[in-house]
């Protein structure tokens, strides 16, 4: 590897007294970063600028509370971040400018999932679920009306969303799901709960799906709601503990006699699943990202490391056995980010593939916990004690395997297209 | 006040392991991450704001390098500039650059586009010299203001507070004048992306120090760049006395 290649850079503390005088905590993480060739990739100017733009945000203004979030399960300056992504763009990047969008596409937003996961992936996980599960299904599915009422504020970050879908039991199995909701006049109301939901007691706007009929076969039975987290008959039964993800709330929610006006059907009446089914793939797609994003920053920290310690007086990453997973790790990662592109610009230009929402998240997800698994190993003794990001890492890219749909669902997904195409 | 000359220099990025070149000609610039000057990001800020605040017109943002160096102005355009001036310097007569050509490159365009303020960071971030706003002042006989860290528009000119080694300085000065930003001045705000999208129609002009009548004939010969001497590791002494010791016989007391 020529000299010029080995890009390996000084800690963020080092900068900030250079170039932003802010004091910051000091377990900044002592983050070292490896270079995404954008031009590789073939991004555009707008797009490159992009990710410098996101990078050098997110490297500053979140990655220094990581360590602090993931620890506490709370982070406590989230509205006012949230404020900050709103003012760059970053919330309603795919919405339409007319509703205080961003105008942008898919593969800007992978770029900034990917960079936010970089920084934290627990705070990137409710970005997610805010931008695309929130954000993306009322640009996508919302009347003017519906549009103009909550997009705004959505995009803004005045107010945060989030998508309801899994139920106790109805998760891979979702469209099995018991929310009902009734039709009384001008209003419909509903009764049940769900169960996972990422943004629960942050959420101010959501998008429910539930069963608006009985009887009949439930994908013809399930209706797409937007509701308003303050109105009454909504309230939040627990906020869950989980493995990782830790910052970004995912809870069960109650909803008891909580009365929906009609005019908030998102899509059509009935026809929720295939509000859910599309949006899904965009969702996938978009996730992915995250998971490409958590792989960077394994790359990140690990390949620094690899070229700082030394034992037996050479530098680890220079023995062969090193060599040989970094040269694993790296491919890996590339190989991730080239599907994911492809399958961002493909939704962009009209080309979406549900078999390739789901390959790519399904194929991104299990890398990412792998090269998180291989970062840890290269940092050895370091990489087991939450001093350092590895950890988090790890914890925070198992949940792609498991959200958006479990990798199991996402396998019978593309198996059953394959054999639909050889029907 | 109608227009603001702001400079934006492309620099190695601030996060880069700089590295010296084998043949110790310069450093490694070559596939290296660059971006704006640091400074220089507060300094375009602060020419937004002014105009922001309407007391400024127009903002023009100035890079004085190889063609990369279009980055960064667009960057500027990004963030709120109005318009581009790019002084094409390349090659070897680039590498060996100085604040002097700099500053009168930039007097003289400050002239030729009757700029009332000019703005630039106070130092930059690779060659560290902090020259070339106080020389352009000089070239231009303008009045200075360095160090900045608060600029506030009266009717008479400007009001001023430095930063100086002993804490702050309030001085006044009339218009026009050369600015220096330090690093407290503001914190410069992110590009968006529709505002991207926005910076790519907006005039970027090329020129070349010719065109200036600027002679940017190298006056300086690099005779060898080395990494810095790698510290020492150091010792514990149990006491005082071992310490005095140690120091004397290393010549040092």
């Amino acid at each position: 590897m020529s000299v010029s290649l080995r890009l390996v850079t000084k800690s963020l503390t080092n900068l900030l007294p250079r170039c932003v005088g802010a004091s910051l905590p000091q377990q900044a993480r002592g983050a070292a970063y490896y270079p995404i060739n954008d031009k590789f990739y073939g991004l555009t100017e707008e797009q490159q600028k992009l990710r410098e733009i996101a990078f050098n945000f997110f490297q500053k203004e979140l990655a220094p509370f990581a360590k602090e979030i993931d620890k506490r399960d709370e982070f406590k300056d989230l509205r006012a971040f949230w404020k900050k992504m709103g003012d760059l763009g970053f919330l309603g990047i795919t919405a339409e400018p007319d509703f205080g969008g961003t105008g942008g596409t898919y593969l800007d937003h992978c770029i900034i999932m990917e960079e936010i996961s970089r920084a934290a992936g627990g705070v990137a996980l409710s970005y997610g679920a805010h931008s695309n599960l929130c954000v993306n299904q009322i640009t996508k599915n919302g009347t003017t009306a519906q549009k103009e009422q909550y997009l705004p504020k959505l995009c803004s970050g005045e107010h945060i969303g989030g998508l309801a879908m899994s139920e106790t039991s109805a998760g891979s199995d979702v469209v099995s799901m018991k929310l009902r909701a009734e039709k009384k006049g001008d209003y419909y109301v509903l009764n049940g709960s769900k169960f996972w939901i990422t943004n629960g007691s942050d959420a101010n706007t959501l998008v429910v799906y539930a069963k608006t009929r009985s009887g009949i076969a439930d994908k013809h039975a399930i209706t797409a709601f937007i509701i308003e987290t303050a109105w009454d008959g909504f309230s939040v039964a627990q906020k869950l503990d989980k493995l990782g993800m830790r910052g970004s709330s995912t809870c069960e929610l109650v909803f008891q006699d909580l009365k929906v006006p009609v005019k908030n059907i998102l899509g059509e009446e009935h026809k929720g699943v295939y509000v859910l089914m599309s949006g899904l793939d965009y969702e996938r797609a978009v996730l992915a990202a995250g998971a490409v994003g958590l792989m960077q920053a394994a790359v990140d920290i690990s390949f620094d490391y690899a070229h700082q310690r030394k034992q037996k007086g050479q530098i680890i990453g220079e023995y062969q056995l090193l060599q040989g997973k970094m040269a694993d790790m790296y491919t890996t990662l590339s190989a991730c980010r080239s599907y994911l592109y492809t399958v961002a610009s493909a939704c962009d230009n009209g080309e979406r593939s549900s078999k390739d929402c789901a390959g790519v998240i399904l194929y991104c997800a299990e890398k990412a916990t792998k090269v998180a698994l291989d970062a840890i190993q290269i940092l050895g003794g370091n990489g087991y004690i939450n001093d350092y990001p590895t950890g988090r890492i790890m914890r925070d890219a198992k949940l792609y395997e498991i959200g958006a749909g479990t990798s199991e669902i996402r396998r019978w997904l593309i198996g059953r297209q394959l054999n639909e195409e050889y029907k | 006040m109608s227009r603001v000359l702001v400079g934006v220099k492309r620099v190695i990025d601030y996060a880069v392991k700089v590295r010296v070149k084998p043949d110790k000609t310069g450093v490694v610039t070559e596939g290296v991450k660059h971006s704006m000057n640091p400074f220089d990001e507060i300094a375009v800020e602060e020419a937004i704001k002014l105009k922001e605040k309407k007391i400024a017109t127009e903002v023009i943002a100035v890079s004085v390098g190889p063609t990369q160096s279009q980055e960064v102005i667009r960057t500027a355009l990004a963030m709120g500039a109005d318009r581009g001036v790019h002084v094409e310097v390349s090659g070897k007569d680039y590498d060996l650059l100085q604040p002097i050509h700099v500053s009168k490159i930039l007097a003289k365009l400050a002239l030729d586009e009757k700029a009332d303020l000019v703005i630039l960071g106070k130092q930059a971030i690779d060659d560290d010299s902090n020259q070339t706003a106080q020389m352009t002042a000089a070239v231009l006989d303008w009045p200075q203001g360095t160090f900045c860290n608060k600029v506030e528009k009266t009717d008479a000119g400007l009001t001023i507070t430095r930063e100086i080694d002993g804490g702050l300085e309030v001085i006044k000065t009339k218009i026009p004048a050369v600015l220096s930003a330090d690093l407290r001045l503001n914190t410069p705000r992110y590009a968006t992306l529709p505002n991207i999208m926005k910076a790519k129609k907006k005039p970027l002009k090329k020129i070349t120090p010719k065109d200036l009548g600027v002679d940017t004939a190298p006056r300086i010969e690099v005779v060898s760049v080395e990494e810095p001497p790698v510290r020492q590791a150091g010792a514990v002494v149990p006491d005082v006395d071992t310490l005095v010791g140690k120091l004397k016989e290393g010549g040092h007391i």
